[in-house]
């Protein structure tokens, strides 16, 4: 009987159901939407925030000041130390390994350039190698850490004897692309000029192992610059991992922090100093965490709104039904069977517009995901549920007060149509 | 006759007025924000620092007065610092890059800087945490010398970036062209503001000093401009799914409302009503439900605006009024659609037929 009286309901009533549903189901799409949102934009702004540029930067531990001036090494030759190229692999092996987006090593060297100039310094790199550790293939180099810069011409090959000349100098010089240029006595072909808007626009920037062998060692680099996908510094991040006990030590040396990444990198790199750069990797975790903070208010916002809006849509689906309640109750119904069928639509209605609901909001979020970041968002099994049992409690709650005030109400009066 | 209707089914123009003000508050912070948010990201993103860089061109000096031209061009949208640069000798021999600086102004520009202790008096000097390891490992007073000029310093505090500021040591710019006789190369300028605006700045910039390069940073330019896109895109498109589905939640609500009032509809209509005064009459009734939604959710949707902008920026959010008539516009409307709609289905039934139940 009462399964009945349910089914029948919802056949006879079509319009007023689809419409309570549809209340629902947009409710649940809003949550579901906007939570996926909130829980991956903190992934997503991170990956983002690489365009920046490294945050990182190892370079050896005996390293002397940098006598740097305007993108110019005024520092005598000789007295540096370097790091050994074919350590770099190794980043790729740290505990933190997923998080390296990319790295370049660079090795400055002062060059001459055409007969009879001064000398300019010179930057070997790796433009956009592709390297193998273990099973893995990846590619590093400037084209990945330092997405702003820009070529006007081709990229030379990290295995050729070609260079990007900075533009400045370029201009200085009158060299287009293609052109060739005297560096120490030899001709080069320039395949690009480079423009960073940095210290590098005065510069020669060539493949690494040409600068290495100007500078008569192989396999020589001075520093690594590497981006990684960090977690905010807090408190926690700042405390010197010496002074750790070992439970504590791990969780720290577990998290994602800039200065737990600097440190995998020292024990990885032999003889090297990391450091976080502070210009980056500070700002970063500040922005992050305002938008993260931002997404976050704004979806318990919404989530409030929609437990709201569709306490609203019950209640107003029961207010309706007042002379039902009455003629039930004029036939001997009792309050409690009264309720409890009204309390079953109501969940039987949740879990169908909630259901339809989690997939909408489930493809917004795919949709934002696809055309804000490229990339997908997608909710996980276990907030899906969670939404939809929390959709549930809230059209329960949502028709609980309006069903309490129409079965407490006499039926004469709610026959009579009056309120 | 429209108050004593509204007032006489109480409960249920509650719950769809409750549905009207909940759904406009949902607009009104997500268009506030949307608006407001922008300004504030962007400041954030000033902490990055300078964004344009004024040089010298080779062999010449910035005007003497470059620190105001730049200051009225910027015309108080961001700040700028001069810089000085010369490689002095440790009493040792060692080269180190000694730059003259203004503190107060190189503070506001470099928020990430990590200093111990800021310098503000004579012959007080800020070293980079590598450049303080070679001269004074033991934070005692020391000599540095510029073409035969000598001059004492006291190490105040260590500043530590991970960049090649770490390797130098930085004092006041009047000590500094007073020691070394080299006038500032170099200021750095951080605009703050959006890409449009930061290049109209750039313009300016370039006007104001014809001959020295005002050259961009890019880096910093380029990853704002990224990251701030997406964050905005995301923003939008939030906003769009609150507000439509606040919206057609809202209007289903109302249809609910609306059409469970047949029978009004049909004793009106028996006892002669014309169609136009009942649509007129309905009409009315959800303008009003509208408009009083629209006024409270506006009130409400500031309040969560302001709110959010205190936890998350610990910065008013500005109530923006220009976004007042849209929410009362657009509730206005959803109402009278879910108002017209079913009368206007209605409309061509026999009162009889409604009347009876059908």
């Amino acid at each position: 009987m009462f399964l009945r009286l349910v089914g029948e309901s919802f056949l006879r009533q079509k319009r007023r159901k689809l419409l309570a549903g549809i209340a629902i189901a947009l409710g649940v799409c809003v949550a579901t939407a906007m939570i996926a949102v909130a829980t991956d934009i903190g992934d997503k702004i991170s990956r983002e925030l690489r365009s920046y540029g490294a945050n990182l930067v190892v370079t050896p531990q005996q390293d002397g000041l940098a006598v740097q001036i305007a993108g110019v090494d005024l520092k005598p030759p000789g007295s540096r130390a370097y790091l050994n190229e074919a350590d770099l692999l190794k980043i790729k092996g740290i505990f933190w390994h997923n998080n390296i987006v990319g790295y370049a090593p660079m090795l400055s060297v002062n060059v001459l350039l055409e007969p009879g100039q001064t000398d300019v310094t010179m930057l070997g790199t790796y433009f956009s190698r592709r390297v193998k550790f273990g099973v893995e293939n990846f590619t590093t180099g400037v084209r990945v850490t330092n997405p702003w810069w820009k070529v006007k011409g081709a990229w030379p090959g990290d295995d050729s004897e070609n260079v990007l000349l900075g533009e400045r100098l370029a201009s200085k010089f009158g060299k287009e692309p293609d052109n060739e240029i005297e560096i120490n006595g030899w001709p080069h072909r320039i395949s690009g000029i480079l423009s960073t808007g940095g210290p590098e626009d005065d510069q020669i920037v060539a493949p690494l192992p040409l600068s290495q062998s100007i500078l008569g060692k192989p396999g020589a680099v001075d520093r690594i610059y590497v981006s990684a996908i960090t977690k905010p510094e807090d408190a926690f991040a700042r405390r010197d991992p010496r002074s750790l006990s070992p439970e504590v030590y791990d969780r720290w040396y577990c998290s994602p922090y800039a200065r737990s990444i600097a440190y995998q990198l020292e024990e990885a790199i032999p003889h090297s100093h990391a450091e976080p750069i502070r210009q980056i990797a500070q700002n970063e975790g500040v922005v992050l965490s305002r938008i993260k903070g931002l997404m976050l208010l704004v979806t318990l916002a919404a989530l409030i709104a929609s437990a709201l809006a569709v306490s609203a849509a019950m209640a107003t689906s029961v207010f309706e039904r007042r002379g039902e309640v009455g003629l039930m109750k004029a036939l001997g119904a009792g309050n409690l069977s009264v309720a409890g069928l009204f309390l079953a639509e109501a969940v039987l209605l949740a879990v169908l517009g909630g259901i339809a609901g989690l997939a909408g909001g489930s493809l917004l979020a795919h949709q934002i995901g696809r055309s804000v970041f490229g990339s997908t968002i997608s909710i996980q099994p276990v907030s899906g549920a969670l939404i939809l049992l929390v959709g549930i409690v809230v059209t329960f709650a949502g028709s609980g007060v309006a069903i309490r005030r129409a079965v407490i109400s006499d039926p004469a009066l709610a026959l009579r149509g009056e309120p | 006759m429209l108050l004593r209707a509204t007032m006489f089914r109480r409960g249920r123009t509650a719950s769809a007025l409750l549905a009207i003000v909940v759904a406009a508050a949902a607009a009104t912070a997500a268009l506030n924000l949307f608006v407001d948010m922008q300004a504030k990201l962007t400041r954030e993103f000033r902490n990055y620092g300078a964004n344009v860089a004024i040089v010298a061109p080779p062999a010449e000096l910035l005007p003497q007065d470059v620190l105001p031209i730049v200051e009225s061009a910027l015309n108080g949208r961001g700040y700028a610092a001069p810089f000085a640069y010369v490689v002095a000798h440790a009493s040792n021999g060692t080269p180190v890059v000694v730059s003259g600086t203004d503190f107060a102004r190189a503070r506001k520009l470099n928020a990430w800087w990590q200093v111990a202790k800021w310098p503000d008096g004579p012959n007080e000097a800020l070293l980079g945490i590598k450049a303080a390891s070679l001269v004074s490992s033991d934070g005692k007073p020391f000599d540095l010398s510029f073409e035969g000029h000598t001059i004492r310093l006291n190490p105040v505090g260590t500043l530590q970036t991970g960049a090649a500021e770490d390797s130098r040591i930085y004092i006041p710019l009047s000590e500094f062209t007073a020691w070394t006789g080299v006038a500032p190369s170099t200021v750095e300028v951080a605009v703050s503001g959006s890409a449009r605006e930061i290049n109209t700045a750039i313009a300016k910039l370039r006007d104001a000093l014809p001959r020295a390069e005002v050259r961009p940073v890019r880096q910093i330019i380029e990853g704002e401009a990224r990251v701030f896109g997406k964050m905005r895109s995301t923003l939008l498109a939030a906003s769009a799914i609150i507000i439509v589905t606040a919206a057609l939640c809202v209007l289903a609500t109302l249809l609910g409302w609306v059409s469970d009032r047949r029978r009004d509809f049909a004793i009106m209509k028996a006892l002669g009503a014309s169609q136009g005064l009942i649509n007129s009459f309905f009409a009315g009734e959800a303008a009003i439900l509208g408009a009083v939604g629209g006024v409270l959710g506006f009130l409400i949707g500031v309040q969560i605006a302001i709110w959010i902008g205190r936890v998350n920026f610990h910065a008013a959010v500005a109530p923006r009024l220009a976004i007042f008539p849209i929410i009362l516009s657009g509730s206005m409307a959803v109402a009278l659609v879910a108002a017209i709609t079913p009368i206007f289905l209605l409309g061509r039934l026999q009162p009889a037929t409604i009347l009876r139940g059908e």
